[in-house]
């Protein structure tokens, strides 16, 4: 009974968090790896563009709200996230029109890309707090549950409890038919194929009669979608504050670079990793523990074994670890 | 020069200039249709530099290029990819991820499935398309002997393998000239023959220009009428290969100016 219990104990505060935040950071960088493999260059921005995607979704949530549009007991936002979508594949579009095309066209080292991008990240972020304030914005609504504590000790007479909010499920799902999506679309069309191709080996594409330019507009339509959704699966899961997303940047990078910058695969594994290292060790196992051990050996402290604080230190530490050992990260991205 | 009906590509006073250097400094030619132009010089004379430029890979610091009297200086890529001017690279290029056959199939760009929409709701066609790229793609390998390797990753065979495998992009579509850049560095002698038995057979049956550098002088004897000799950027001479042979500033070239061009560029 004490290792059920500490199983669900574990399963409550460890996996089932970290596996809805590992799928938010994974469809983050999906979006900061493709960047990468396309354009060449490590999009600061790409955090702020999930604020602006998700500020867009959450003002077309509100609406919809106001006009008594519901889908519950899914929450509203789903039903606006295609708007989000839209309205962020045009601003990417644009800034790429404004910004990014001049430097592409004197082809600029990637460190100059870099800085650009952090000229956008601020310009964004200005805009999203312009438009909806740096505040706290809530935006979820319809059922709260999939299955709640109490519902889950009914069920099964244990003392721990397993909650698992509805956001989380949504997270999951979304998650998976996002990636499958976009791995069928990489794999199997000509397009995505061309989109390989070209970070495959740029000059080869473009003599073999690949438009770049095409494949840099499908690439930010991608992004868009990927940064909408994933800023939007977030928000839902936690709420929506700009600088947060602006903070996020650091864990989705670390993900991409560990899983193999230019690595869709990668990425993914990437955002596990670093959601499960950062949950698993800014949460106190005290009660875990406590159901494991005998009485004897139960842990004083909580067990955390670092205060939720120093969390993004959890993504600096794995990020050095793995590239002193394995410098192109897990997977080999570019395959050169 | 006056481009004429026969002219298919003419390169008039081009010069590309790095900082200081000038890489390619006044080279004039034409290339005749249904040619196989050789290109000789040495190294640093600035034939892949000139490639480059007519490929459009670099802008000419001035200078123009004419394709059967159209002007297309300046061109990208894939614009000049859709008139039927193709390049290999002096360094064979492939996408190593993917299969030899893969690697073929990825060549003719801007067909439906290019389009967001097409990948989406018109999959029959592209379904139709791809099995007749596949098609072609394994013709394509058949002609250059290299069928065993459709399945095997390209980054994976041998360089002269790889360097078939490149002129194999050229036969996916049907080009009206190609521009190989040392087809022969670095592969063996039986690959060689291969190699320009492919060329002739493509110059014979489907009517490609061809211009080719090479330092191998028998491949370039027996495959290349004119050939053209480049040095220190220009032009130097242009005739059939004894001709150039004989021409004594050719001699010249290879005997000492390669240096001092190189000192130049350092
Ligand atoms: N991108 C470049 N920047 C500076 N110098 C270059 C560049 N590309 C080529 N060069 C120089 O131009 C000269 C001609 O090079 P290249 O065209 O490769 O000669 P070739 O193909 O005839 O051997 C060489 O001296 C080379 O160092
Ligand atoms: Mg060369």
């Amino acid at each position: 009974m004490d290792v059920l219990n500490a199983l669900v104990a574990f399963s409550n505060f460890v996996l089932v968090p970290g596996i809805a935040y590992g799928s938010q950071l994974a469809l983050g960088a999906l979006g900061v790896t493709l960047v990468y493999g396309i354009l060449r260059f490590s999009n600061f921005a790409h955090g702020d563009t999930m604020a602006f995607g998700t500020m867009v979704v959450v003002l077309v949530t509100w609406a919809f709200q106001g006009a008594g549009i519901s889908i519950d007991p899914l929450p509203t936002a789903l039903l606006a996230i295609p708007f989000g979508i839209l309205v962020t594949i045009a601003m990417l579009l644009g800034t790429d029109r404004v910004v990014y095309r001049f430097y592409r066209a004197q082809k600029v080292k990637p460190v100059i890309l870099v800085i650009v991008s952090m000229g956008v990240m601020f310009i964004m972020n200005g805009i999203v707090r312009l438009i909806i304030g740096p505040g706290d914005q809530r935006f979820s609504d319809g059922e709260r549950f999939i299955m709640s504590a109490r519902t889950f000790k009914e069920m099964t007479g244990l003392d721990e409890g397993l909650a698992i909010k509805t956001t989380q499920g949504i997270t999951v799902i979304t998650a998976i038919i996002v990636v499958l999506l976009l791995f069928w679309f990489l794999g199997r069309t000509r397009t995505g194929k061309s989109m390989r191709a070209y970070s495959d080996n740029e000059d080869l594409a473009l003599l073999s009669g690949i438009n770049p330019e095409r494949v840099v507009m499908v690439t930010w339509i991608i992004v868009a979608a990927l940064a909408t959704i994933a800023g939007t699966l977030y928000g839902l899961d936690k709420s929506f504050k700009p600088f947060v997303y602006f903070q996020l940047l650091l864990p989705i990078f670390a993900s991409a670079i560990v899983g193999g910058l230019g690595s869709p695969l990668g990425a993914i594994a990437g955002g596990y990793l670093i959601a499960f290292a950062e949950v698993t060790i800014t949460y106190p196992l005290k009660k875990v523990l406590g159901y494991l051990l005998p009485e004897t050996l139960a842990p004083d402290g909580l067990v955390q074994l670092l205060s939720t604080d120093y969390k993004f230190a959890v993504s600096f530490v794995i990020l050095l670890i793995v590239l002193l050992f394995k410098p192109t990260g897990l997977f080999d991205g570019r395959a050169h | 020069m006056t481009p004429t009906q026969t002219d298919m590509i003419v390169v008039d006073d081009v010069h590309k200039h790095f900082g200081g250097f000038h890489a390619v400094d006044g080279a004039s030619l034409t290339i005749a249709k249904g040619s196989i132009t050789g290109l000789i010089g040495p190294n640093g004379a600035g034939k892949t530099t000139l490639f480059n430029v007519i490929a459009g890979v670099l802008g000419p610091t001035s200078g123009t290029v004419t394709m059967d009297g159209e002007d297309i200086t300046g061109l990208p890529p894939h614009d000049l990819f859709a008139k039927g001017l193709l390049r290999t690279f002096q360094i064979a290029h492939e996408f190593s991820s993917m299969t030899c056959r893969e690697n073929l199939m990825m060549v003719p760009g801007g067909q439906s499935g290019e389009t967001l929409w097409n990948t989406w709701f018109g999959r029959r066609r592209i379904a139709d398309e791809e099995r007749a790229l596949r098609a072609r793609a394994d013709e394509v390998l058949e002609f250059l002997t290299i069928s065993h390797l459709a399945d095997n990753k390209a980054g994976e065979i041998s360089g002269g393998q790889k360097k078939l495998l490149e002129l194999g992009r050229t036969m996916m579509v049907d080009a009206k000239i190609v521009f190989l850049d040392e087809v022969g560095a670095g592969v063996n002698r039986t690959l060689l023959n291969t190699i320009g038995d492919a060329i002739i057979r493509l110059n014979k049956e489907r009517g490609y220009t061809f211009v080719v550098i090479e330092h191998d002088m028998d491949f370039i004897g027996r495959l290349c009428d004119p050939v053209i000799c480049m040095a220190e950027g220009r032009v130097l001479a242009e005739g059939t290969l004894d001709e150039i042979k004989v021409n004594e500033q050719v001699i010249e070239a290879y005997l000492g100016t390669g240096l001092k061009n190189k000192a130049a560029a350092g």
